[in-house]
């Protein structure tokens, strides 16, 4: 089973502390491998500067590197900073591991006259580019993510091992929001961009659990002709996609998502200030309706991070932490570990209704529920 | 050897053995109570004088050697009109168990002389073909129970309902919800169908059981049956009933009842379900409705404005029928506005090649709200036996290739499809039905699995009975004789509409449970299932499972 991990703090902290919360919920997963996302960056030998775009991947040959190099520089884009991870190869599983990639760009000339929504459309080109040029050569290039302020690690392994062989517990990354999974997605067959986080234009979500309607929802998405929508090494990725599609392509607010994946019934909705609007809501977006236990944990490009339940919670999931601080995690033992000094009995596990919502300031957590009015004037 | 003139032989005549149903009659246990050939619908059997020889062993040579004693027995009609259709009715009213039809498995003759008159051979019923049907071999082999804790049917909360009208994208959707312009109305309804049979088709005490029961599933049990009318009209006591929004009212080429139909909108206390455009029929594609003669009755005449007792055949296309555009567009968008645009309508087609081709016109038309394809297994009240057994197109590669086509279109949530013909034919209705929802189909109709069901109709697949289309049918289901539909309680009908479709509501979460879904129904959830042929597996895009 997945074990989640998020942590979210207004200080900068290492994602080896979360890693090692990791450990304490040690005993419900395999520890298969690690899954990690890191948004609003610092680098304690580099000042990055807001906008500038991150890519995240690993070179699996020498030759894939290069390729990586002339790749970048012909599009335009002029290396800033090329993040070198403290790497110790044998405490790696795999063997075909040349070089983990974490650099920062600058963007090219030519994105100058480009809008803002063209320009993230570019960069998600980008990355979908990268990531066809390594399975066009047997696999030799991993590209997990192209955005700005978000850095991405997936390994196979014991994650604290995986930290350690990345040398993340030297601490020379921090951030301000970490989500880290425990699993490679052993339903599968491994791959490593089957495991999660998912991460598209900006969006980022983790589940634990089996989305048994995956496949309708893949078909509806694929159907749906957006380049990002590909990938489905995992059941899983439909949820970023599905948040994606709710606040960048519906531009829904947040508390849509609910709505989407786990409606309300008919006799609910009646009762309900604008269930008329959601009725509607759920005929429309009927095949992105999710099955199966699952807790999903999503984060933003504005740092706002986001825990929403399974309709029947079949799946456990606690919030906790204090103002400027918190964590989310499956297990309690891992909010526990990421902010010990907190107070448990404020700690908070939604029912089947909720959505939670940590907002960019961290100052406190919403607890939305689902059968409470909608954000949407305008169109209730 | 005896001349040939006295032995009675003609080109057609056959003996009794040479029938498709062989009558099984014990001498022994008859007490010629006469019940059987009272009640055979068909007159198969008769009373009759007969001769038998009694030897004695005679040792005066003045004697004959035997004497013979004149018994009254039963005996199977060797006349082809009479020919026994192994309906059962005489096995069942015969107190002694002394009666019973038998199948012809050795030399079915009479289907070569079957054309008395020059008259092609007519029957109602079904495709005449015993054994499983592809759908069900098709089971469900995505277990979720080890990955995951398992749902349980009884006790968790399953949604199973499905959508019947046009969904819009949720693009549109939203631009129209801040435009306040007009949404497409759709129903939210149980994915189980009671499919196209009309009230001329069947007796009155049938439709008002089946009536009964779909109101009984919806405000008693919670089930959102809805039914639908076949051509002909709806009585007017239904049209001007609350009960009218569990009806999907269908109009086909005759228009038969739709004067009625027209002129009661204005005293409508609610919309009716839908609005089915009968284009064509899975059991006999080509040809239009048919109601013969011996079943218009006064109340079927008035209803849909004919004379009395005179053949009803529908033509076999719409007049209006000139091209796809043209026909169904302006049809589906007049009746639109019939119901001021709050009544979903659909065009129902019979399997074919050319399904989608009619589904992507279908996409185009922002009024059509799904398409009911038929397929060849489906059934009806009378046609001509080669089309029910030859023409048409099995129902499940139609509906996924149709399924499949919207899929790459990205439209597979805004036009339902609902499949038909031959779901339960066998009785593993919940089985075929969800089969067809992996599929693609958002729904499925059932017509002779409900007529099995809810009031026992005879016909199986071995040519049973299947004698709907002249007035006869010996349970009163199909008739219009009064003797014979007083056989049938319409509250018992009723009664067992309920438990049908509350057997079939436990049956798909027994198998939605294992595979992890109780959110929505499970429409294109083809990683679910499976079939153990390769070359269906192949076609249908299902995995192969041996
Ligand atoms: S089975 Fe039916 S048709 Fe045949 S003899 Fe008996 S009652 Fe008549
Ligand atoms: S029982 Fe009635 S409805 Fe059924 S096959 Fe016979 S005639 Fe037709």
């Amino acid at each position: 089973m997945c074990r989640l991990a998020l942590k979210t703090a207004s200080e900068p902290f290492s994602p080896y502390t979360v890693l090692q919360a990791m450990e304490a919920m040690q005993e419900g997963y395999d520890g298969s491998g690690l899954g990690l996302l890191l948004r609003g960056l610092d680098f304690t030998d580099y000042s990055y500067k807001a906008g500038d775009p991150i890519l995240s991947g690993i070179a699996h040959t020498e030759e894939a590197f290069h390729r990586l190099g002339s790749f970048m520089q012909d599009r335009g884009f002029e290396l800033k900073y090329d993040h070198e991870f403290e790497t110790d190869l044998s405490k790696i599983e795999a063997k075909d591991r040349h070089k983990y990639i974490l650099r920062v760009y600058r963007r090219p000339e030519a994105w100058k006259s480009l809008s803002e929504d063209e320009v993230e459309l570019q960069m998600m080109l980008t990355r979908i580019a990268l990531r066809k040029d390594g399975e066009e050569h047997g696999g030799d290039l991993t590209a997990f993510s192209f955005w700005p302020d978000v850095a991405m690690i997936k390994e196979v392994g014991w994650p604290l091992n995986v930290g350690e062989a990345l040398g993340l517990d030297s601490h020379r990354i921090k951030s301000r929001v970490c989500m880290a999974q425990g699993r490679q997605n052993t339903n599968w067959g491994i791959n490593l961009y089957a495991c999660h986080p998912f991460f598209i234009q900006g969006i980022a979500t983790m589940t634990n659990g089996e989305n048994t309607a995956f496949l309708p929802i893949k078909d509806w998405l694929s159907g749906k002709g957006f380049p990002g929508y590909i990938g489905y090494q995992s059941d899983s990725e439909v949820f970023a996609h599905i948040l994606h599609y709710t606040v960048r392509q519906l531009k829904l607010p947040l508390e849509a998502y609910k709505h989407i994946i786990t409606p309300l019934k008919t006799e609910e909705l009646k009762d309900h200030p604008q269930g008329d609007f959601l009725l509607g809501l759920r005929n429309v977006c009927r095949r992105l309706i999710i099955d199966g236990p699952n807790a999903v944990i999503a984060t933003l490009p504005d740092e706002t991070c986001m825990l929403v339940m399974d309709a029947k919670k079949l799946r456990p999931a606690t919030i906790g932490g204090k103002p400027g601080e918190w964590a989310i995690a499956s297990e309690m033992c891992g909010v526990d570990a990421m902010i010990p000094d907190r107070d448990p009995s404020l700690d908070y596990q939604p029912m089947r209704e909720h959505t939670i919502i940590v907002p960019p300031d961290r100052q406190e957590f919403q607890i939305w529920s689902q059968f409470d009015q909608f954000p949407l004037p305008q169109a209730a | 050897m005896v001349s040939i003139r006295s032995v009675p032989s003609t080109p057609s005549g056959l003996a009794a053995g040479d029938f498709p149903w062989i009558i099984e009659h014990r001498e022994d246990r008859c007490t010629l109570c006469g019940r059987c050939t009272a009640v055979c619908p068909v007159n198969a059997i008769k009373l009759t004088y007969m001769r038998q020889r009694m030897p004695r062993l005679v040792l005066s040579s003045s004697e004959r050697g035997s004497s013979y004693r004149t018994f009254v027995g039963i005996r199977q009609r060797t006349e082809a009109a009479n020919r026994c259709i192994g309906c059962g009715t005489c096995e069942k009213v015969c107190p002694n168990q002394a009666i019973k039809p038998q199948p012809n498995t050795v030399s079915e003759r009479h289907r070569f002389i079957n054309t008395k008159g020059g008259e092609a051979w007519k029957r109602g019923g079904r495709k005449n073909e015993p054994g499983p049907s592809l759908l069900d071999k098709i089971i469900f082999n995505r277990i979720s129970m080890l990955t995951d804790p398992a749902l349980d049917a009884g006790r968790h909360e399953f949604s199973v309902n499905t959508l019947l009208g046009r969904v819009l994208s949720p693009e549109e959707y939203l631009r129209r919800k801040m435009t306040g312009e007009w949404i497409p109305p759709v129903r939210e309804i149980f994915p189980f169908i009671i499919g196209s049979m009309s009230f001329g088709a069947l007796s009155p005490n049938m439709w008002l059981g089946l009536l009964q029961g779909v109101a009984y599933c919806n405000e008693v049990l919670g089930i959102p049956v809805v039914m639908a009318t076949g051509e002909g009209g709806c009585p007017p006591w239904v049209l001007k009933s609350p009960f009218l929004k569990y009806i999907i009212l269908q109009i086909a080429s005759g228009y038969f009842g739709w004067d009625e139909i027209i002129r009661a909108i204005p005293d409508m206390q609610c919309d009716p379900a839908a609005i089915e455009i009968k284009y064509g029929q899975g059991a006999k594609p080509g040809d239009g409705g048919l109601l013969m003669w011996f079943k218009v009755s006064k109340l079927i005449a008035r209803l849909r404005g004919v004379p009395e007792g005179i053949d009803l055949p529908s033509p076999p296309v719409h007049q209006t029928l000139y091209s796809i555009e043209e026909s169904v567009m302006k049809m589906v968008q007049s009746l639109s506005m019939a119901w001021d645009f709050k009544v979903p309508v659909y065009p129902k087609i019979s399997g074919s090649n050319s399904a989608k081709s009619v589904l992507n016109n279908l996409v185009r038309n922002p009024y059509a709200s799904g398409l009911l394809i038929d397929g060849i297994d489906g059934g009806t009240g009378a046609a001509y036996n080669v089309s029910m057994d030859a023409m048409g197109h099995p129902i499940a590669s139609s509906v996924r290739e149709c399924y499949l086509d919207l899929c790459a279109q990205g439209k597979q949530n805004e036009i339902p499809i609902f499949a038909a013909g031959g779901v339960g034919k066998n009785g593993n209705v919940t089985q075929n039905g969800l089969a067809l929802i992996m599929l693609g189909a958002s729904g499925v109709h059932m017509g002779k699995y409900i007529m099995q069901a809810a009031a026992g109709c005879l016909g199986s697949e071995q040519n049973r009975c299947n004698v709907c289309n002249v007035g006869i049918c010996p349970k009163g289901i199909t008739s219009q004789n009064p003797k014979l539909y007083r056989r049938l309680d319409p509250d018992l009908v009723a009664e067992r509409v309920a438990e049908t479709f509350m057997a079939i509501n436990t049956e798909m979460k027994k198998v939605l449970a294992p595979l992890g879904r109780s959110q929505s129904l499970p429409i294109g959830m083809s990683d679910a299932i499976g079939i153990a042929d390769k070359a269906a597996a192949d076609q249908l895009q299902i995995k192969y499972v041996c």
